[in-house]
């Protein structure tokens, strides 16, 4: 009448719908936060979303359930409590802060009344959501080419090991429990005796009962001495060993080169486009190498490199020539990243205005310098929501897009995208991505 | 038990379970649970399952079927984040109050640790659901999962027809009065032939399948009866629409104005689970406490028999001192009374009593001090007590110096909280009372009724808040409670505290 039945092989995921419901639910609050974590934290360290997700804390407003339940204030309660020490009938105690007694919230049964909610989204869940719905395939992974040598990983605790993996903690943690359990007397308890033994031995008469207990005492620390000495104070029962298992590292390097107008005419709007631009490229680079670095670069008439702080959110004024930023790259590459040793990769963002002739300049260090030792260098420009004839129309801008129209024409390797919304940046990753990734890998390795 | 036994190859060495094994381990189980003490259960079905598959039930309130709402995706983001930082395990079992029972193993139980939850959830818990008179006056065991299956399924119809926002409307709403959707003192209807036909007049309760034609009687033979009495006064409509009711989704099912057939079946659905869960929400103490005795006699038998090795029973009585652990009040771990600890202790202590009674005992309990038959006492507890009456009747002075309990009495008229009791001879009879109301959801929970309804007046659906000791309502959820009201009533919602005439 009883029987067994194996769940586990059921479909996974069964809370799926609830969770779509819930973020649907939470859509604005977290839309805002993941606004927020874009703009406020770095690309460097925090923004790449980690491979497991991006924690989000939102408020709980419209994520409430209310109930009826009592106010943790007022009236007139009874608390029972265990473990009283010396309490007796009368005694008074300070009303803890907040009003309830240490029984409090016994009526709210969920305890939500926090707040704010933290959970975690996925990566995909996060894209989604910072990239306005845009369906994500499974580009992060196929994106992956990688070379790898092999690390090692803790992967918890083993009975057997090499002394240097011991781990003290948990054999001592088992030693004391097996010496509470099997009553091993302590050094104490066999000093005491010596103590007793030798006092009575000193004295230079003894009576009848005293020789007795002095036998009795005798014995009982032989039998202390033996349980001590079979029940040792470190068994090899007790040990554990810290165990660590072999795992694959991605083994690669990578720089990624920043580049952006920052001219009176790149507003708040322009910057945060230009970061969600930057932030998804690391993104993606972040899963394919072990290590990537990031450069910024920011030019107005003239470029210098800058930290990341700086880059964001300084204010600068000038003119634009977009070229001292490819000049700017080219010394750097030239200094502190040979192209036989480092993976580069470019991204520049503007609004597409550039100083008189200044743009054929631009076209030439491109494809005589820098595509030549690039493994992908994509270009946007940050244009108007409301330029639509220039969205539609790729072939309609001005001196720098037409000259970077050049540039792709002969480079694979160079993607160029006109961006008004978020969703705009994503295609260039996918249009490059997508198809060539092996193709590229191989020409850098 | 007899000599022979004492002999027995153990069931199992090392921690890996298989199914073989835990059959094995199963019977043996069976063979104590039945034949020493005696249990009553529902055939077992007994499911492994993944961690991730534990959270997902978590997330529905432990169902293994549940329609889909966004607070379920919220409680298993929550539960998944503490869950995976750490800060939360998961529990070893889940059991549902089902016939048969089905209980839910974690694969990454060993196999010591499967053998403690069988006889912990498809013994323990499972004799009690089987045997409570709450669960079986409350709850049908047999029909539930049917009646998961059409709840989930008649939702997603709803979503599907009328669009997943007004479902979710109806359902935040019902979820909002959900404590106030379960009758706590009239039965819950369960019709037999003759009584179908009388509760059509008396409108207290309903086939499922026949609540839209009931809706529809409803309201026009309620309105019929409405216009022959034309100057019908308050206690005509009190009569008519079974005033004062303390279920308030049953009188909107019933009664809302706006409410179409398909938003009040939902109310039902809901209603009917809050219903089903009502039981255990009233014997916490007792069903964890049944369900550690049973386990922790069960495996101290195997271990005599020496059916189990040594190191699994070490592992065992780890995992139940874990469980049983009762912090004390200014410990930092402390977060209330563990019910696992105070039920395990009291029926512990109601064995002692049988067993071996001290004159204090005799004096306490003399109904049951020095019965020899202490199988027959606990089973006659399990059986007819909640956790309220249970530890009114049974907890004795021994337990209450053993949890060394006292009472802190808040009074919020006093500038100090004030310890009005202690465990001595002069506090044992009020701790004890004032243990088993903090037990008592009647007590714990807002009385909240419908008084009234004047659907041919202003339409204003009145609410009283009976206010106990001076307790009233948390002011920002009720305000949101009855925006969610008015949803349903669609019309204007009052409440009205007014305090209780009588002190308890």
């Amino acid at each position: 009448m009883h029987h067994f039945i194996d769940r586990r092989a059921n479909p996974k995921g069964k809370s799926l719908g609830n969770r779509q419901r819930f973020l649907r639910r939470a859509r604005e609050n977290i839309k805002e936060r993941v606004d927020q974590s874009v703009r406020g934290k770095s690309i460097q360290n925090g923004s790449g979303v980690p491979d497991e997700g991006e924690k989000v804390t939102i408020p709980t407003r419209g994520l409430k359930e209310p109930r009826f339940f009592h106010s943790s204030k007022g009236g007139m309660r009874r608390h029972v409590l265990p473990g009283n020490k010396d309490f007796v009938v009368g005694d008074t105690i300070k009303r803890p802060q907040g009003g309830a007694g240490q029984g409090g919230r016994q009526a709210s049964e969920d305890g939500d009344g926090e707040d704010e909610f933290s959970f975690t989204l996925t990566q995909e869940e996060y894209l989604e959501i910072l990239f306005e719905g845009l369906e994500l395939p499974d580009l992060v992974e196929k994106a992956t080419v990688e070379t790898e040598t092999i690390g090692t990983r803790r992967a918890g605790l083993t009975t057997a090991g090499t002394p240097n993996n011991l781990n003290l903690v948990r054999t001592m943690r088992n030693s004391l429990g097996r010496r509470i359990a099997l009553q091993r007397p302590t050094t104490k308890s066999q000093r005491e005796l010596e103590e007793q033994i030798s006092e009575l031995e000193a004295l230079d008469e003894r009576t009848p009962p005293q020789e007795d207990f002095l036998e009795a005492l005798k014995k009982r620390l032989e039998g202390i001495i033996r349980k001590r000495k079979v029940v040792g104070y470190i068994d090899p029962l007790d040990l554990r060993y810290d165990t660590f298992v072999p795992e694959k590292i991605r083994n690669s390097r990578a720089v990624v080169f920043c580049l952006m107008d920052v001219s009176g005419s790149m507003q708040e709007r322009e910057k945060d486009l230009a970061k969600r631009f930057f932030l998804l490229l690391h993104l993606f680079l972040e899963r394919c190498y072990e290590h990537t670095e990031l450069v910024f670069v920011r030019h107005t008439h003239h470029a210098q490199e800058v930290d990341e702080e700086t880059f964001f959110y300084a204010r600068e004024t000038g003119g634009t020539i977009v070229s001292t930023a490819l000049e700017k790259m080219k010394e750097i590459i030239e200094e502190r990243y040979p192209p036989d040793e480092w993976n580069i990769y470019g991204a520049q963002a503007s609004d597409g205005e550039n100083f008189g002739n200044d743009s054929v300049r631009c076209k030439n260090l491109l494809l005589n310098d820098l595509l030549p030792v690039s493994q992908f260098y994509a270009y946007v420009e940050i244009v108007d929501e409301a330029a639509e004839m220039l969205l539609n129309n790729p072939e309609a801008g001005e001196d720098l897009w037409q000259n970077y129209r050049e540039v792709k024409s002969q480079a694979q390797h160079f993607e160029m995208q006109r961006v008004s919304q978020p969703g705009h940046i994503y295609p260039i990753f996918r249009e490059f991505f997508l198809p060539k990734v092996k193709g590229v890998q191989n020409a850098g390795s | 038990m007899q000599a022979a036994e004492t002999a027995r190859e153990p069931l199992f060495y090392g921690p890996e379970w298989t199914f073989e094994l835990m059959e094995k381990a199963r019977d043996a189980i069976e063979k104590i649970a039945l034949e020493d003490l005696g249990l009553d259960v529902y055939p077992n079905q007994i499911e492994i399952i993944s961690a991730e598959q534990m959270l997902d039930a978590y997330s529905c309130v432990g169902l293994p079927l549940m329609y889909q709402h966004w607070s379920f995706g919220k409680h298993f983001a929550r539960d998944e984040a503490l869950y995976r930082t750490g800060r939360q395990g998961l529990a070893y079992e889940i059991v549902i109050n089902s016939n048969p029972c089905i209980s839910y193993n974690m694969e990454e139980n060993t196999m010591a640790m499967q053998t403690l939850v069988m006889a912990h959830a498809a013994f323990g818990h499972n004799h009690f659901f089987k045997n409570n008179y709450l669960f079986q006056q409350w709850t049908d065991a047999a029909g539930i999962h049917d009646y998961l299956a059409f709840a989930k399924n008649y939702i997603a119809a709803c979503e599907e027809r009328y669009g997943p926002m007004a479902v979710e409307e109806v359902l935040d709403a019902a979820h909002a009065m959900q404590s106030q959707g379960v009758f706590r003192y009239g039965r819950p209807p369960k019709p037999t032939n003759e009584e179908l036909v009388a509760m059509q007049k008396v409108r207290e309760g309903y086939e499922s399948g026949q609540s839209v034609l009931d809706v529809w009687t409803d309201s026009t033979l309620g309105r019929d009866k409405l216009e022959l009495t034309e100057d019908a006064d308050y206690s005509a409509r009190r009569k008519l629409m079974n005033l004062p009711q303390e279920n308030i989704l049953y009188f909107l099912e019933k009664h809302s104005p706006v409410l179409e057939p398909w938003q009040c079946e939902i109310l039902r659905i809901v209603r009917m689970l809050a219903q089903y869960l009502y039981p255990q929400k009233q014997t916490k103490v007792m069903n964890e406490g049944c369900a550690t005795f049973v386990h922790y006699y069960i495996i101290n038998k195997l271990h005599e028999q020496g059916q189990i090795t040594q190191g699994a029973y070490m592992e065992m009585l780890h995992s139940h001192t874990n469980v049983v652990m009762q912090p004390e009040y200014d410990d930092p771990r402390y977060s209330g009374i563990n019910p696992y600890a105070l039920g395990f202790a009291m029926m512990q202590d109601i064995r002692r009593i049988c067993q071996d009674p001290t004159d204090e005992d005799r004096e306490w309990f003399p109904d049951f001090a020095g019965n020899p038959d202490w199988r027959g006492v606990l089973r006659d507890a399990w059986a007819n007590y909640r956790d309220e009456s249970f530890i009114q009747q049974f907890l004795s002075p021994n337990l209450i110096r053993k949890f060394k309990l006292f009472t802190l009495t808040n009074d919020a008229e006093l500038p100090n909280l004030v310890v009005s009791q202690i465990h001595n001879r002069a506090g044992y009879k009020a701790i004890r009372r004032d243990l088993a109301k903090q037990y008592d959801l009647a007590y714990l929970e807002p009385d909240i009724q419908v008084t009234d309804a004047d659907l041919r007046g202003d339409r204003e659906l009145k609410l009283t808040h009976t206010v106990r000791d001076g307790i009233h309502l948390d002011e920002d959820d009720q305000e949101e409670v009855l925006k969610h009201l008015r949803t349903l009533w669609g019309y204007d919602v009052r409440l009205d505290a007014v305090e209780a005439t009588t002190e308890s």
